[in-house]
Formats: C-alpha cells, sequence, structure tokens
C-alpha cells in the first residue's frame, strides 16, 4: 500500500515525464495502426483516417488514461474512508468506546507534554532569543555569601564583566524579589523585577504602553521610575494611560510608572510573572560585595560559540574577582573566591523554578501516561482482533471476489486511522483542559504557576506522532491477521475452531503479557511514588509542625532608630503572646523546613567546619516541643551584655565534640561582614531536628539567643503555637497588632501548610502515579476479561466435548486458569524487570526506601495478580456451565 | 449485428490481457490485434480502454514494461507478463471456467 501511495505521490510530481512517456506510447500505436493498415493496400491518408475512425483522436486517448490514473488513486481513498465510516458507524459502541480511550489517551499525554514544553523546550518570548547566553561561576559559588534566587553573581562582578567582556554585542542583568506596594494596611506584595539599564532595549522588548526603562533610569537609590507588566497593569493599576501619570509607593519610596511591557512578556523565569520592573539603583553606602543578587546575560557576537565566549570570560575571570573579593573573610574563603572561573551557558529558555529531579518527574510522568496509552492501545488492538473474527466470513468473501490483500489491509487500516485521528482531535481538546487542571495540582496557596500552555507546532506534532504511533499499535497486527483469512477455509460455514486459531490466540495471548508487564511496572512506579511520599509526610522532624504560625513582622516603616529594633521586636513579641488563644511565641531568625540557611565558619578545639546559625528568643524550645537533653535552654538573664551562649544539636556534638562533654566547651565563629568572630560558650545539647527541608539529614545546627543577635534588622519571625485554627490565630494577631502598630507589615503562613507546600513535585508524584496505577490495573483487567471471554467463546464447542466426555467442572476451571496463570506468571516477570530498571532512574526522587525495595514489587505483582484472577473468574465461570449438550447442538 | 463488434463482459479485459502477454511480450497495438483475430474479431478494444487496462496491471505489478524497437524499427513500449501476473492469469481462468460452467448449466436448465 505504501509502494502505491508513493507511486501516486511520484506520479504527482512526474506527472509530465508520465505525460510525455505515454503520448510517445500512443503515437507510436497509432502508427503501427497505420502502417499496418498501409501494408494492407492503403494509402497512408485513408489508413490516417481509419485509424482515427476506430481509435478516436490522440488527445482523446489520453484523456481518458490520465482521468482514469488520478481517478483510480482518488477514488479508492475515498472509497476507504466512506467504507471505513460505515462501518464504524455501524458499530457505534465500538466506536465511541475507541475514540475516547484514545482521546483520553493522547489527552493526558499532551497535556504533560505541553507543561514540560511550556517549562523547558520553548524559547523566550524576546527577539533572536537563541543568541542569549547567561554568565556563571562554573561550579556555583560554593555557598558563600548571601544567595538570593536566581542570583549567580554579585553586583560588583557584573559591573567588572560589563566592562571588560568582549564576547558579547550587548549584556544586561537582573533580579527579583518579592517587595511591598502602598503604605500602612494598604500594603501588598508585588514580584519585583530589578533590571539594568538596557535590559529591555537588549531584550528587544517593546513597550505595549509607555516606554521602557533605558540606561539613564540608573540611578542612586531610591528608584523613581519603573515599568509594569501587561496582567498586573490590568489587575492592579486599572489599566491606565501612562501619560496620565501612575504614580505607587514602592518600598516606601514614590515611583512613576512610565510603561507596561506586551502581553507575552513575563520576564526571565519561566512559570513566574513579574508584576513590577524597576532599575538598579545605587545605595548610598556603597554596593555590597558578597551578596549574589543577579543573573547576567548577553547577547553572544555573531560567530561566537558558548565555548569561545567562555574562554574569553575564564580569561577575565582573575581581574574581575581580584576587583570585587568581599570583605572581612578568612584566607581560605578569600582565595577560593579569587580562583572563581565564569563561563557562558546556553540561556534562550530563560531561568526556571523547577528544579532537575522537577524534570525528571515530568519526564517519568509523560512516560506513565504513555505505557496507559499503549495499555489502552493493546485494548483497543484486542477489541479489534475479536471484530476481525467476526468479519472474516466478509474478509474471505471479497478476497474471493478478487478484492487484493493489500486493498483489504488498506482498508482496516483506514478504520484504525480514522480513530487515531477522532481520538488526537478530541485528545486536543482534552489536553487543554486537562493540563489546567495539571497546573491546579502544582499550585500552592501562594503560588500558581503561570506557563503559556498554547498550543505550539512543537506539541502539535507530538499529538501526530503520538496518533500515528497508537494506529500502528493497534490497527496494522489486527489487520494484517484479518486479511490472511483464506477464503476457503472462513468461507466453510460454522467453522468453530476447536483449538485452532492459534494465530490470533497467540497475539492475544502476547497482548496480554504485554499488558501485564505494563501495569505490574506502573504499579510498582505507583507504590514507590505513594510511599516515598507517605514517608516524608509522617516523618518526624523533631519539632511540632501543628499548631504553628508563622508570622512575618516588619517594621521598617516606624522610623524606629536602629538601636530600639531589638526591643521593638522584644515588644511585639510580647504584644503577640498576650494575645488570648495563644499559648507560647518565641522569634527566630530561621523558621525551619522553609528551604532557607544560614550558616557561618566554625572553630571548636582544633576542629573547623562549618554549622547553622538561628538566633532565638527563650521560648523557642518549648514553643517548638524541642527537648533539651543537657544543660539548659535561653533565659531572660541572656542579655546583650551578657556571656554569648549557644545551644547545639546533637550532629553538632558528634562532628565537633565527641567523646567530651560538650557542656561548657566554646565555639569561635570566623568573621564576616556584619558578624565579628564570636567566642560562643555552649550550655545546652537538643536532639536532632530537620533543618531546611525534610529530605536533608540533620547538619550541625547552633542555636543562639535572640538578644546576642548582631545583625537585627527592622523585622522579626515569630513562631506562635496555639491549638485554635490558624486563621483564627492570625486575625487575632492582626487585630490586636494592628490596633497598637498601624505601620507594621504583617504577614502570616501557617507552618505545617508550608511544609506540605514544599513537598507539591512529591504530591503530584503520588497523586498521578497512583492514579494511572490503578487506572493500569483496571485496563489490564478489561483486556484480560476480554480475551478469556473471547477465548472460552470460541472454544466452547471443545468444552463441551471435554464435559461430554466425562472432565469435571474443576477440570475445566483449570484449563482456563492454566491458561491465565502461564501469561501472568510471564508478564509478571517481565514486568518486575523493566520496573526495576526504571526504577533506578527514578531513585533520587525517592525518600525513605531503595528504588528496589522488595516490598513494593512483591505487593504490586501480589495486587495485580488479584485483579487478574478476578478477571478471569468471570469467563471461567461461564466455560464452567457450559452445558455439553448445548455447546455440541449448537453445531 | 454480426459484423459489429460487442463489449466485453465487465472485468475481463484485465484477464484478457494478460492471457495475450502470457503467450510472448507485445506492445499495444499487438495486443489490440491479437485479441481481434483470437476473438474472431468479436472483440475490439479502444485505445483508451486498453492504455487504462494496461497502466492499471502495471500499478498492481501482473506486467511489467520496457521501450524497444519494433520489427519495423519503430520505438514502442513492450508489455510483459511477470511471475504474479501468470500466477494471476492461472487462478483467474480457473475461476472463469468454473463460472462459466455454472452459468451454463444454469442457462440450459432454464431454457
Amino acid at each position: 500500500m505504501l509502494r502505491n501511495v508513493g507511486s501516486g505521490l511520484r506520479s504527482l510530481f512526474r506527472n509530465q515525464q508520465v505525460d510525455r512517456e505515454l503520448d510517445e506510447e500512443v503515437r507510436a500505436y497509432l502508427e503501427i495502426a497505420v502502417e499496418e493498415k498501409m501494408k494492407h493496400g492503403m494509402s497512408r491518408e485513408e489508413a490516417l483516417r481509419a485509424v482515427r475512425l476506430e481509435h478516436g483522436s490522440l488527445d482523446v486517448t489520453k484523456e481518458i488514461v490520465g482521468a482514469a490514473r488520478w481517478e483510480a488513486l482518488v477514488e479508492t481513498l475515498w472509497q476507504d474512508l466512506r467504507f471505513a465510516v460505515r462501518t464504524l458507524r455501524k458499530t457505534p459502541v465500538f466506536t465511541i468506546v475507541a475514540i475516547l480511550t484514545l482521546g483520553l489517551g493522547i489527552g493526558a499525554n499532551t497535556a504533560i507534554f505541553q507543561l514540560l514544553d511550556a517549562v523547558r523546550l520553548r524559547n523566550l518570548p524576546v527577539l533572536n532569543p537563541q543568541q542569549l547566553a547567561a554568565v556563571r561561576i562554573a561550579g556555583g559559588n560554593q555557598g558563600m555569601g548571601i544567595n538570593q534566587d536566581y542570583g549567580d553573581l554579585t553586583r560588583p562582578v557584573w559591573q567588572e564583566i560589563r566592562d571588560h567582556q568582549q564576547a558579547f554585542s550587548g549584556m544586561f542583568a537582573w533580579s527579583v524579589a518579592q517587595r511591598y506596594t502602598g503604605r500602612g494596611s494598604e500594603m501588598r506584595h508585588f514580584n519585583g523585577l530589578w533590571v539594568s539599564g538596557n535590559f529591555f532595549r537588549e531584550l528587544g522588548v517593546r513597550p505595549f504602553r509607555g516606554r521602557m526603562l533605558v540606561p539613564k533610569d540608573e540611578g542612586p537609590c531610591p528608584n523613581s521610575y519603573g515599568v509594569a507588566s501587561y496582567s498586573y497593569w490590568l489587575r492592579e493599576l486599572g489599566g491606565r494611560d501612562p501619560a496620565e501619570g501612575i504614580h505607587l509607593i514602592v518600598n516606601n519610596d514614590p515611583v512613576q510608572i512610565v510603561g507596561v511591557t506586551p502581553p507575552d512578556f513575563f520576564g526571565m523565569v519561566v512559570g513566574d510573572s513579574f508584576d513590577i520592573a524597576l532599575p538598579f539603583c545605587q545605595p548610598p553606602d556603597g554596593l555590597r560585595r558578597d551578596i549574589f543578587e543577579v543573573s547576567v546575560m548577553g547577547r553572544l557576537k555573531p560567530g561566537w560559540t558558548l565555548d569561545r565566549a567562555s574562554a574569553e570570560l575564564a580569561g577575565l575571570s582573575p581581574g574581575v574577582f581580584e576587583a570585587t573579593v568581599p570583605p572581612d573573610r578568612d584566607t581560605a574563603t578569600t582565595e577560593m573566591y579569587k580562583h572563581f572561573r565564569l563561563a557562558a551557558y546556553p540561556a534562550s529558555r530563560g531561568v526556571n523554578q523547577l528544579s532537575e529531579s522537577d524534570y525528571t518527574s515530568l519526564w517519568l510522568l509523560l512516560g506513565i501516561t504513555g505505557l496507559v496509552l499503549m495499555l489502552a492501545c493493546a485494548n483497543l488492538a484486542n477489541l479489534l482482533l475479536v471484530r476481525g473474527r467476526t468479519r472474516e466470513r466478509e474478509m474471505a468473501l471479497r478476497q474471493a471476489l478478487g478484492a487484493a490483500r493489500w486493498r483489504l489491509i488498506r482498508q482496516l487500516l483506514s478504520e484504525g486511522a480514522l480513530l487515531a485521528a477522532a481520538g488526537a482531535v478530541l485528545g486536543i481538546a482534552l489536553a487543554s483542559v486537562l493540563s489546567r487542571g495539571l497546573l491546579l495540582l502544582f499550585s500552592t496557596d501562594n503560588n500558581l504557576p503561570q506557563f503559556d500552555l498554547s498550543l505550539d507546532w512543537r506539541v502539535l506534532s507530538f499529538v501526530g506522532s503520538v496518533a500515528m504511533l497508537t494506529c500502528i499499535v493497534f490497527a496494522v497486527a489486527p489487520a494484517l491477521r484479518s486479511s490472511r483469512a483464506h477464503p476457503s477455509d472462513a468461507l466453510k460455514s460454522g467453522s468453530r475452531g476447536t483449538t485452532a486459531d492459534h494465530e490470533t490466540f497467540s497475539l492475544q495471548r502476547l497482548i496480554i503479557v504485554t499488558q501485564v508487564a505494563i501495569s505490574v511496572t506502573l504499579l510498582a512506579g505507583a507504590l514507590l511514588f505513594v510511599r516515598s511520599f507517605r514517608n516524608l509526610v509522617t516523618l518526624n522532624p523533631g519539632m511540632r509542625e501543628r499548631g504553628i504560625t508563622v508570622a512575618f513582622l516588619g517594621y521598617w516603616q516606624s522610623n524606629l532608630p536602629r538601636e530600639r529594633w531589638a526591643d521593638f521586636q522584644r515588644e511585639l513579641l510580647e504584644e503577640v503572646q498576650a494575645v488570648p488563644g495563644v499559648q507560647n511565641a518565641a522569634t527566630t531568625t530561621r523558621v525551619p523546613l522553609d528551604g532557607g540557611s544560614w550558616e557561618h565558619g566554625i572553630r571548636v578545639g582544633s576542629a573547623e567546619g562549618t554549622s547553622k546559625f538561628t538566633w532565638v528568643s527563650p521560648d523557642y524550645f518549648a514553643t517548638m516541643s524541642i527537648p533539651i537533653v543537657a544543660g539548659r535552654g535561653f533565659t531572660n538573664d541572656d542579655r546583650t551584655s551578657s556571656q554569648r551562649v549557644a545551644v547545639v544539636n546533637q550532629t553538632f556534638v558528634r562532628r565537633f565534640l565527641s567523646g567530651i562533654d560538650p557542656v561548657g566547651q566554646t565555639l569561635l565563629t570566623i568573621a564576616e561582614p556584619n558578624y565579628p568572630a564570636t567566642r560562643y560558650q555552649i550550655v545546652g545539647i537538643i536532639p536532632d531536628t530537620r533543618y531546611s527541608s525534610l529530605r536533608d539529614e540533620t547538619p550541625p545546627i547552633a542555636f543562639a539567643p535572640a538578644t546576642q543577635f548582631p545583625a537585627q534588622g527592622p523585622w522579626s519571625q515569630v513562631l506562635i503555637y496555639s491549638g485554635l485554627p490558624a486563621a483564627t490565630v492570625m486575625s487575632a494577631v492582626k487585630h490586636r497588632l494592628g490596633a497598637k502598630h498601624p505601620d507594621v507589615v504583617m504577614e502570616f503562613h501557617d507552618f505545617q501548610k508550608q511544609i506540605m507546600d514544599g513537598l507539591v513535585m512529591e504530591r503530584v508524584m503520588a497523586t498521578l502515579s497512583g492514579f494511572f496505577g490503578l487506572l493500569a490495573a483496571m485496563l489490564a483487567a478489561i483486556g484480560i476479561y476480554g480475551v478469556l471471554s473471547y477465548i472460552v467463546v470460541m472454544r466452547r464447542n471443545e468444552i463441551g466435548i471435554r464435559m461430554a466426555l466425562g472432565a469435571n467442572r474443576v477440570s475445566v476451571l483449570n484449563l482456563v486458569f492454566r491458561q491465565t496463570a502461564l501469561l501472568l506468571a510471564l508478564g509478571v516477570a517481565i514486568g518486575v524487570v523493566v520496573a526495576l530498571a526504571a526504577a533506578q532512574g527514578a531513585a533520587s526522587l525517592l525518600f525513605g526506601l531503595r528504588a528496589n525495595d522488595p516490598l513494593t514489587f512483591v505487593a504490586a505483582s501480589a495486587l495485580l495478580i488479584v485483579v487478574a484472577l478476578l478477571a478471569c473468574y468471570l469467563p471461567a465461570r461461564r466455560a464452567m456451565q457450559v452445558d455439553p449438550m448445548v455447546a455440541l447442538r449448537y453445531e | 449485428m454480426a459484423d459489429k463488434p460487442s463489449d466485453l463482459v465487465q472485468g475481463t479485459l484485465d484477464m484478457l490481457i494478460l492471457k495475450t502477454l502470457a503467450l510472448e511480450p507485445m506492445h499495444g497495438y499487438g495486443i489490440t490485434v491479437r485479441l481481434e483475430q483470437m476473438s474472431k474479431g468479436t472483440f475490439r478494444i479502444n485505445a483508451g480502454s486498453l492504455f487504462v487496462g494496461l497502466q492499471r496491471l502495471q500499478r498492481a505489478g501482473l506486467i511489467k514494461s520496457e521501450w524497444k524497437a519494433t520489427e519495423n524499427s519503430r520505438r514502442a513500449k513492450y508489455y510483459t507478463l511477470t511471475q504474479q501476473g501468470r500466477k494471476r492469469l492461472d487462478s483467474e481462468t480457473r475461476e472463469w471456467g468454473k463460472q462459466v460452467a455454472a452459468i451454463t448449466r444454469i442457462l440450459e436448465a432454464s431454457s
């Protein structure tokens, strides 16, 4: 059939040559005819006339032949399609089931692919994104200094690079952070994008309204001009024309919005839209050299590759880092800093909030839905095979009447193609709904990922190839099989095979084995993810999670002198503690399990290393229900003026003080800006608690009294413990503090919820893989049920004869179960092997169990075996109930 | 009526062309003449239908063609039966025989 289509297409393109050949042939034909006539004595004139009378003119002949050639091709294709539509309409249930199955399968795959496409494969909506490259430190900055999200370099480093580089035709830098607009109770969050002055020009982003920021907008702090994103402009600024003057209070300073970016520009972070873009400003006391806050990008000059740019940047690096050494570091850190090397990385797709393991999860999900689609296809192939059996007579008849075999195959394939095409159309429609649902699954209270989920050529070609593949999987084998019917055999009426038709059966057995194998794989995967998620959720972090509310209190608008900050923090804490229903409350510089981290280099005796540091108020350990296992906690006697004291965890003791009584020992921190070298006396020990995330092993942690915190800012984080619902606590605290201190910015989170939000990807994987695992088991059960029922019906005579000859019901039951058991065993074995291999790839995503966890694999196999046996119970019972007389008489 | 050529029974042209070519490779006109001779003038094939038939058979892989010189050293396309074509001719001949026998029996019985 393909060859035929090929020659048809070839003849379409080579039409002229074909015509010329035909022309020559027909002319030769007529010439020969004339010659023949002349041989019989006619004159040339007479012969020509006679020939023309007999055969018509040259042109007419060619016309007939040409028309027949094209009609044949178009006609048969059209016939196939029309016939396919007719046949499918004759069996509406089959058709609807098939289209729905395919539609759902293709839809689910497309939805996940769309998400992958949006986060990973799509270029930024800017001018020539493929020219963009990012400049980063090869291997990262080893955690030194203060690190902001997407911050690769410090601003002094950015300026050095900008002034000395050769590889880029233009460079720009940006950073993101959440800040506030408005004052007092009017205050609201916004997603800020800070940019170098040439950011919009280099990216080629044209204003939707007004103007974009330009280099001269970069100046001394505070900023005075900003640009709004399209969505923020519509949502918060009422879509007013910037020319009329839009004035906001941003971070306590007046800012004029001078322009609006186009609707498709969301900034540089895929999945996260910015609200207001502001230019970099020069703080009065100079730029900090230890805040890694900016991401630096540029457009490569024509002819420059990433490698060449990296080489150039590497040459530049010693000078750049020599000129920007952060102050007050120990020699080792300074030396490490001076040896950093810059390199260029592709940046056409912007940066992404998803981690590598999130991508792995998404690809795995795509694999899982792909396998589910395969299962669905296997079931359809099954149905088609059965249909093929019932249509064998029709096929045989048509073959006897002269239809070529490829013509029958082509017609069966047209039915498959038609189903696949309908499924694909339905799939695309479903995908747009499903992908939005998927986004909702990923969203948390304060983060709804925003992706452009429109269809692009990548998604469409994905759908196309998936549909084609499914068509091949479910339609080709049955088509080949059905068209093989031998006319004479099939025409013999009522041939109800005994154990004949080995071929059909063996194909169906193959399908069962495949289905079982795939289902076991999916079930095992699902169990792994569900159990891993459960391990995370039920993990005891060593502290209280339930009933804790995290409050962020900011008082930078209260115009307090710096010396009052610490006292004001204490006053606020006392206010919070006095709120009815609040059982306990404490301040902390680091909220545990929120992903953040703060550490210092330390020396304990002769040992050196790093430890996390948190400054807390005396009630912290009681609030978080962390016991003191030795020594004491903090009290109000630990003052700014008194001896510096610390409480450390057991990991700290094991790492630095093993074999010594830790209480009474001292630890020395290494100096950093704002954190002078300090000697702490260890006064207490706490058990290990999780630090920044549930997944990570506990690091050495040291706690110190809040009163002794050297870098107090005009803000405070308070952990509140209460038996009341979080919302009640929040509104009570907000009410009480708001009445007394209207200038204080307040934000609240539920601690437990925040921890759960950190497990979004794990939750999604557990939910979806669990869902698809069960779906897979169900599909396999349907498949097994279908095949066995069919086999039982086909073998009814045989069973009848066996029973007539004395076989009892048990042996009949055995007959059916033996069939299944072998297939099941084979499928499970293959499935376990495949699942073991696949799980290795997902090992990094798992928590608290190994990828080859035996219990999981046993459970998955057992579950599937139970489901499969249930599925074959009904057909087996039907076989048992065969009445030998009826079965035999039926002939 | 007797001297007017009759129409072919539908679908038999292909079989007749195959039969003609079973003897030796031939060009288009040769096939027409041979068919006319063999049917003693009963069948006269129009050039248009002939070429449509030839193309159909060639597409189905039952015959193949090549350009050769005729006895009068004129260039013409010669058609040859393929292995597949030969098989098809056999099966169609057998089938035809059965059908004709059956039809004849029916016609004789009813007369």
